[in-house]
């Protein structure tokens, strides 16, 4: 079994959960960006929640199935076809030999996920599935999928008529609050620098990929000082320290970047804010000139809002039993 | 809030704790840094996902569905404060030689491309880097860049790029700035410098670094072809001590055709480093690593 890729999309890569324990020597987590939707994909066709899916941002793919599989799609809300007639999001489905998956326009979030059972069937590579483009190795061949390419799928037990709950499926929005934990090193900003941080409406600019997603806003102010040695002149300037996955650098005090699962694992700019592990997932749904608020909260409302979620998980599951 | 006077310690959201042991570059902070790092994954914390060590601060990435925040902050203040009270540390390392082309084509045709983006119009970024350093000449700096050794102070940015401190007294540091707006493209294998930090970008990609060489010898092998990657596929591990050995374009060849052949060994040895002794006279020292390297 094997999905033929007829047209590739813009972006579209292999991920699964995620290859933890390489940050060390700058191999990121990767995995999902919306791991929400895509473990909503994996359990509607009967998989494992650590079960390789394809993840397209902004244009999905035009994919063929060489023999006949259950998949779903979920994530961004796109038309979505199978032979020219149209499918439901968030469902699992019945495809056959020689049908073709198509999807239109972007309507609202940012990535579609599509899940095929038994999953995608590439090497793991330390422990992972997931593509990681900058050190080119995982998921299909360390790179995102091109037209041509043929994608194998493992044996799987899905069966269709699947369906997601309403409530359990996430909204997309244009304008959001992104709640973060204020620390690092948000010492290095004025009180009025920090205060532009949380008052202002921030926009997403094209720039936001698998490593990181950039804001326009205003600039920030930071405090005079001596330059500690080896920090680099600029007042955003670091002696280069580990950048969580989550967390906002302000490179010159202008454009805040959010760095997401493919982060650079470590650098020279002073990182002021991190995205709670809960809210990673609405970022990654985001697409350009969305509004975005950053909202500061404790650690303790990040871990209650992680324990909500894992919540949500077990209702996700009684769900799709 | 104010300026650390000591270790900082600060939630990266609800996965990570990163501990600033210092705003500025030393050596004894970098160490300090390998010291804690190393004690702490002898511990194998439950829910302890990742330990990076970085130039001056740590950053643990930690799961915490497995392990409190609090129970994992005290822990990892147990650690340092055991690392501090000891007096004569110890880190179990290995030194490895990095052959460097310095001066070469690859690296000067992408500079000449990106001059726009430099401090100084005119020359290459050794020219540039022998200014800044006072030094008479870029042979001079060469010199300087390659005589003494550096240890890995960092890994990280891209996978497998190694930050590298050179070990002498500050006063011997060379420091140069990053270029005014960073490049677009930068040869793989080019050593790079930046602030006080060497570099080896692991990866072709965007850079900011000055760029004085490149080495025949890959540093990350995804494929994993290299006697050296059997085990992992990066070769460069914090605290790892590196000596530069400049050489000419018909070395620079020979190693090539080794690395194409898959014969090629980095010349390496273990070494055990003592912060202590260091200080005490740094030249000797270095000295004594360099022998463990070219000795037998």
């Amino acid at each position: 079994m094997a999905i033929e890729i007829l047209d590739a999309g813009l972006a579209s890569s292999v991920q699964d959960r995620g290859r933890p324990g390489y940050y060390n020597v700058g191999i990121p987590p990767s995995g999902a960006l919306d791991l929400w939707s895509a473990l909503a994909a994996n359990l509607l066709v009967g998989n494992s929640p650590d079960a390789a899916l394809i993840e397209a941002a902004y244009l999905a793919p035009k994919v063929r199935f060489t023999e006949p599989a259950v998949i779903a799609v979920t994530g961004a809300t796109m038309p979505v076809t199978v032979n020219g007639s149209p499918v439901p999001q968030w469902e699992s489905l019945a495809v056959g030999a020689g049908d073709e998956l198509a999807f239109g326009y972007l309507e609202a979030g940012a990535r579609v996920y599509l899940a095929v059972s038994g999953g995608i069937d590439v090497p793991e590579v330390l422990g992972s599935r997931s593509t990681y483009g900058l050190g080119g190795f995982g998921g299909f061949e360390g790179r995102n999928l091109r037209a041509g390419d043929v994608v194998p799928v493992g044996i799987g037990n899905g069966r269709p008529g699947l369906v997601v709950p309403g409530d359990l499926r996430p909204r997309f929005d244009r304008d959001v609050t992104v709640r973060v934990v204020l620390g690092l090193y948000d010492y290095r900003l004025t009180d009025a620098g920090l205060a532009t941080l949380l008052d202002s409406t921030w926009t997403l600019t094209p720039v936001a990929d698998r490593i990181g997603f950039r804001y326009s806003g205003p600039s920030l102010e930071w405090r005079e000082r001596v330059q500690p040695f080896g920090a680099g002149s600029d007042p955003s300037n670091i002696v280069d320290a580990g950048y969580p996955v989550g967390s906002i650098q302000v490179p010159g005090g202008v454009e805040p970047i959010v760095l997401h699962r493919d982060a650079v694992s470590g650098g020279g700019y002073a990182m002021v804010a991190t995205v709670i592990s809960a809210d990673l997932d609405l970022v990654a749904q985001c697409s350009p000139g969305t509004r975005t608020r950053f909202r500061a909260v404790s650690l303790d409302e990040a871990l209650a809002a992680r324990a909500a979620a894992r919540q949500q998980e077990v209702e996700l599951r009684k769900a799709l039993q | 809030m104010t300026a650390p006077t000591k270790s900082r310690y600060s939630w990266g959201g609800d996965e990570h704790l990163v501990v600033q042991l210092a705003e500025e570059m030393s050596l004894a902070a970098n160490f300090t840094v390998m010291a804690i790092a190393k004690q702490l994954e002898a511990r194998k914390i439950d829910g302890v996902i990742d330990i990076c060590p970085a130039n001056a601060s740590f950053l643990v990435r930690f799961d915490p569905d497995r392990i409190a925040p609090a129970a994992l902050e005290a822990e990892v203040r147990e650690v340092e404060q055991a690392v501090g009270d000891t007096p004569s540390l110890t880190l179990q390392t290995r030194i490895f030689e990095v052959p460097v082309w310095y001066d070469d084509p690859y690296t000067n045709e992408t500079a000449a491309r990106f001059r726009d983006r430099h401090q100084r119009p005119e020359g290459n970024d050794l020219e540039f880097a022998a200014v800044e350093n006072g030094l008479p000449s870029v042979q001079a700096f060469i010199e300087a860049h390659s005589s003494a050794p550096w240890i890995t102070s960092m890994v990280g940015f891209v996978a497998g790029l190694p930050f590298m401190f050179q070990m002498v007294p500050q006063e011997r540091q060379l420091e140069v700035p990053k270029y005014l707006r960073p490049r677009t493209d930068t040869p793989a294998l080019t050593v790079g410098y930046g602030g006080c930090f060497s570099c080896i970008y692991s990866v072709r990609g965007a850079g900011g670094y000055q760029m004085f060489g490149i080495t025949p010898v890959p540093i990350f092998d995804p494929q994993q072809k290299l006697p050296d990657f059997s085990e992992f596929m990066v070769f460069f591990r914090p605290g790892d001590i590196v000596k530069f050995r400049p050489i000419d374009g018909a070395e620079y060849e020979r190693i090539r055709a080794e690395v194409q052949a898959g014969t090629y060994r980095f010349r390496q040895a273990p070494v055990s480093f003592s912060l202590d002794e260091f200080l005490a006279d740094c030249d000797a020292y270095n000295a004594r690593l360099l022998e463990a390297l070219y000795g037998n």
